[in-house]
């Protein structure tokens, strides 16, 4: 079944067309639970539904902590991805093997060791008690379990970026007299902007969807450390419609998301 | 053209395969029925109970019991919160009993029609505030726990415990100001067993069930919020003998003996 086409040229390899048939079945598969969901909903209600107080104070919250989740994932993961794609040292692999575990951690676990990490009888908290800082139960938590959950995907997705574009442009600018930090400001991070980006959103969108770490680590109080994916869990137990009105919300956002990254990407550079 | 169409109905049939499979996977795994040889004058067979988390311990001990005293019968549990065993049931999850934490809970069943006669109480259980071992804040009474600087952790009024922690709020006059308001009675006990918070309130079986980990200090104005659970026997159950006889082993000597030496109290 495979066929050949003439194009420039060049002959292109078509796709075999069984192949079609997994892939609508896995389209299928992501496909029909979002209808699921859209059938569910009372639409009649769902406006009072999505902007009660406590739903408006769990968006807020999450756009909140998953817009500062994706600053410090920005802030300390685009350094991770600058030594892990360039840097030469012993152990490299070790590193970035130990570096990238929460990725493949289920978030409650993550939400543990920080527990053990941060909390009040945790390996920091009593350092951090002395200073007067108490961060169990507040909005930082929320904002340090997401962040914990969202690096590897940022470092992942950037490293990528960093050995893709490889190293002839930053050779050359260096060969021209460029000191490191002209080169990585001037050179390198212009290069990696689209997978900076594409790693932020992927950062952004997981700390918005991040229940398992923060619901074990933050506590859960309106305003304060109840996001939206713990509104939902919380009001499935009583208001079934409610929840699954804020599901949608919440598929919205995610999509608007990936729909922003999208576009940036076709108008970005490569 | 006509071979994409092909290609679209064997991929719907493909996923209705797979759909079908998961469906009867599940089947299996809650209920395996058939396993026995049927036997017309004694108790056999297998039966699925769902039971409230609360209710792990001394369900699953029951549930031995029951097989040990009926040669051939096998109980499985799906142990969940009592609103999520609700929703399962009525989204035609197969069991064969349903014990609630709480009225409210076995209500939405019998108004669902899913249940085969009346429910039976068969247990109560009241709120107790738990601290980190040795009570470092020194915790006394109901009333201690809005004193200032004190992190209290309850459960969230949408769910049986946080009901209960309202109602007691209403009965003493004391408004609590928690620090978070968890959305499972076993969240609140984590947050008191890792040491994050000077004390929280959940069940007294919850406390006993977490041995010398913390720290309980029982106040009298909990009785003015009881939970009550209730047992019934599903109407779909395709084993109602085995079922009735574990709701007999739950109400009887045996079962309360049990459930007493959980912490439960006599309904």
């Amino acid at each position: 079944m495979t066929e050949g086409r003439r194009s420039g040229g060049l002959i292109q390899v078509g796709l075999p067309t069984w192949i079609y048939l997994p892939a609508m079945v896995g389209a299928l598969f992501v496909i029909v639970p979002l209808v699921a969901i859209l059938l569910k909903i009372d639409w009649p209600n769902f406006i009072p539904l999505i902007t009660s107080e406590s739903s408006r104070a769990a968006l807020v919250l999450s756009l909140k902590t998953a817009t500062a989740s994706t600053a410090v994932c920005v802030l300390i993961g685009v350094p991770m991805a600058l030594v892990l794609a360039r840097g030469r040292f012993p152990g490299k692999s070790v590193l970035r093997a130990l570096l990238l575990l929460p990725l493949v951690l289920p978030p409650v676990v993550g939400g543990i060791a920080l527990l053990y990490t941060f909390g009040r009888q945790g390996l920091l908290g009593h350092q951090l008690q002395l200073l007067g800082i108490r961060i169990a139960f507040s909005t930082t938590a929320v904002v340090l379990a997401q962040s914990f959950v969202s690096l590897p995907f940022l470092v992942v997705s950037l490293e990528g970026a960093l050995r893709t574009a490889g190293t002839n442009y930053e050779n050359i600018a260096a060969t021209l007299g460029g000191r490191p930090t002209t080169v990585l400001r001037t050179v390198t991070l212009p290069l990696v902007i689209p997978g900076l980006m594409s790693g932020a959103v992927l950062a952004f969108a997981r700390s918005l969807g991040e229940f398992g770490a923060t619901l074990t680590f933050a506590g859960s109080l309106q305003g304060v450390t109840r996001t939206l994916p713990l509104e939902i869990y919380l009001q499935r137990e009583t208001d079934p419609d409610a929840a699954v009105a804020l599901s949608l919300l919440l598929i919205v956002v995610a999509a608007l998301i990936v729909i922003a990254s999208a576009s940036h990407r076709l108008a970005g550079p490569v | 053209m006509r071979s994409i169409f092909s290609v679209a109905v064997a991929a719907l049939g493909a996923a209705a395969l797979v759909a079908s499979c998961s469906s009867s996977q599940t089947d299996t795994a809650s209920t395996t029925t058939g396993s026995a040889s049927p036997a017309p004058t004694s108790i056999t067979g297998d039966i699925t109970v769902f039971a409230a988390a609360s209710l792990k311990a001394t369900f699953t001990e029951l549930g031995a019991q029951m097989e040990k005293d009926n040669p051939g019968t096998k109980v499985t549990f799906n142990f969940a919160g009592s609103s999520d065993l609700v929703t399962q049931l009525t989204q035609g999850a197969p069991a064969d009993v349903f014990a609630s934490a709480d009225t409210n809970n076995m209500t939405k069943v019998v108004d669902a029609g899913l249940v085969a006669n009346d429910p039976v109480n068969f247990a109560t259980n009241t709120l107790t505030i738990v601290t980190p071992p040795g009570n470092p804040k020194q915790i006394a009474s109901f009333a201690d726990l809005a004193k200032p600087g004190t992190q209290v952790v309850v459960c969230a009024p949408q769910v049986p415990c946080g009901s209960a922690t309202e109602k007691v709020e209403q009965a003493t006059g004391v408004t609590l100001t928690p620090v978070s308001e968890e959305s499972a009675v076993t969240d609140v006990l984590g947050k008191i067993t890792s040491g994050q918070a000077d004390a929280g309130l959940v069940y007294v079986t919850d406390a006993k069930g977490a041995g010398d980990k913390v720290t309980a200090v029982p106040f009298p104005e909990s009785s003015g919020a009881v939970n009550t659970y209730p047992i019934a026997v599903l109407k779909e159950s395709k084993n109602p003998a085995a079922a009735q006889k574990f709701v007999d082993l739950v109400t009887g000597p045996e079962g309360q003996k049990v459930l007493a030496a959980a912490g439960f109290a006599a309904p």
